[in-house]
């Protein structure tokens, strides 16, 4: 039986960290519009850096989750933490470097 | 035998009737399908739409000054010279890997390109798109910036912004192959866009990395970079930017100038006789494009995302906002028409062009467009700084 709700607990927390389909739309969206407007539509840089995985893969998940949140000081990038869960944030990680 | 003559004579009139001005034409940018539309203000209708232009994400265009031809700057180094006579592209090149804007010349004969990969200006012939000069934004050990803010000026110059090194140069064509550039230094930290005043006179380029603008007079040929603004909004906490503003263009009432402010939620109003600030002009979120009817009897704003539904009008002889509109989700730009009694607005995510009213505000009519972006009417052929 523990073993059961664990198991329940884990794939919970599994499926809390994928946004819902409405939502993932919302955020392809975004990503290619709103961040595209500073990074490129393709994401191949702007103003702001390429977000390519190749540019990417070398960064720690945690500090691209860090820089979408908070923002970086001293560049143009600002926080997106009003509009952007952690856990969003943690699934537009993983789509950019896939 | 009669028949076929008035027959024949018909097909004639009928060849004639097809025969099209370009004085009330524009394009506009389809962003996501790399396309753009001809349209026409007059009939207010599309004519056409030109597939395959590459990444128009962030695309600008510039018309020929028989106002035939369309030159769209893409994101991606493309360079494209559409004839708006024939529907269909003239000539295509790839100049860079990732670049910002253009311009043409006064005398009508060459197109700059700014650029950001590799960062620099390249110049090449309206006519045939070949390369005249390359010029290269390098700055410090070797480094190369992006470019922004490049607008054509009179005697044959052009004039732009170095977003990395914080420098404004101006590049002499008079002999094409061997420019002749003057560099202004330490102008501010990145600056972002930049406008020429309709007379030609004055360079304004706004900064991102500091408070204010810097100022050239290209009048003076003595003239050193004078900041303006350096203090506005100081004391205020400096908001979020979700999309970098946009100097297109001179929002002027009188002897006011209308700028969006940057981190803050204002359009403001300078004195251009003293270039001091004479108003802060609160608005809905952060201004990206502030359009003056060509009248200047009224200012139209847009916004950067999470406000991006919005438009506010200004009125210019009481210096407020008058009216709020929402034309729907994310308005990317406004055009007015050559004198100013329309205004078509591109609503991106709800695919629709608005055409507007501008003595009532009143909607004239919708045209469907796939996210649409930049429009650019061809009255831009005769325009310094567009």
């Amino acid at each position: 039986m523990k073993y059961l709700i664990i198991a329940l607990v884990f794939s919970a927390s599994a499926m809390a960290s994928e946004p819902d389909k409405l939502r993932q739309q919302e955020l392809r969206n975004m990503l290619a519009h709103d961040c595209g407007s500073c990074h490129g539509l393709t994401l191949k840089g702007g103003l702001g850096p390429s977000l390519l995985a190749e540019n990417l893969v070398n960064k720690d998940d945690q500090f691209l989750v860090h820089t979408i949140l908070e923002g970086r000081k001293g560049t143009a990038m600002p926080p997106w933490k009003p509009f952007i869960t952690e856990q969003e944030a943690f699934w537009l990680v993983k789509k950019l470097l896939k | 035998m009669f028949k076929l003559i008035v027959l024949s004579l018909l097909f004639c009139f009928n060849a004639h009737a097809e025969l099209r001005a370009t004085g009330d034409l524009g394009v506009v940018i389809e962003r996501a399908k790399g396309s753009a539309l001809i349209i026409n203000t007059s009939k207010k209708n599309i004519l056409a739409k030109i597939p395959s232009l590459g990444d128009l994400s962030h695309a600008s265009v510039v018309f020929s000054r028989d106002q035939r031809y369309a030159f769209i700057f893409g994101r991606d180094g493309g360079l494209t010279k559409i004839d708006l006579l024939k529907d269909k592209v003239a000539k295509r090149i790839i100049q860079a890997g990732n670049s910002i804007g253009g311009a043409i010349s006064q005398d009508g004969k060459l197109i700059a390109v700014s650029n950001y990969t590799p960062g620099g200006i390249k110049i090449f012939s309206a006519e045939t798109l070949e390369l005249v000069a390359d010029i290269p934004a390098e700055y410090g050990d070797k480094q190369l910036s992006k470019v922004v803010g490049l607008v054509d000026a009179p005697n044959n110059r052009f004039v732009f912004s170095l977003f990395d090194a914080g420098e404004i140069w101006v590049v002499s064509i008079k002999a094409p192959k061997k420019p002749d550039i003057r560099k202004y230094k330490n102008i501010g930290k990145q600056p972002y866009d930049a406008l020429l005043t309709p007379d030609g006179r004055y360079y304004i380029a706004g900064l991102f990395g500091e408070r204010g603008l810097a100022l050239l007079d290209l009048w003076d040929a003595e003239a050193e970079i004078k900041r303006i603004l350096p203090d506005y909004g100081k004391n205020d906490e400096k908001l979020p930017v979700y999309k970098m503003p946009h100097l297109e263009g001179w929002a002027v009432a009188g002897d006011f100038m209308l700028i969006p402010a940057v981190g803050q939620h204002e359009v403001l109003v300078i004195d251009k006789r003293k270039w001091t600030l004479v108003k802060r002009i609160p608005v809905i979120g952060q201004p990206v494009f502030v359009m003056a009817r060509p009248d200047g009897r009224e200012i139209w704003v847009n916004f950067a995302f999470p406000d991006n539904q919005n438009i506010q009008i200004i009125d210019a002889k009481e210096l407020a906002v008058v009216k709020s509109l929402i034309p729907g989700k994310v308005v990317l730009h406004m055009e007015f028409t050559p004198r100013g009694e329309q205004v078509w607005v591109s609503v991106r995510d709800d695919n629709q062009l608005i055409i507007y009213e501008t003595e009532n505000h009143q909607e004239l009519k919708r045209l469907p467009a796939e996210k649409p972006s930049g429009i650019f009417f061809s009255s831009r052929a005769h325009k310094m700084g567009l």
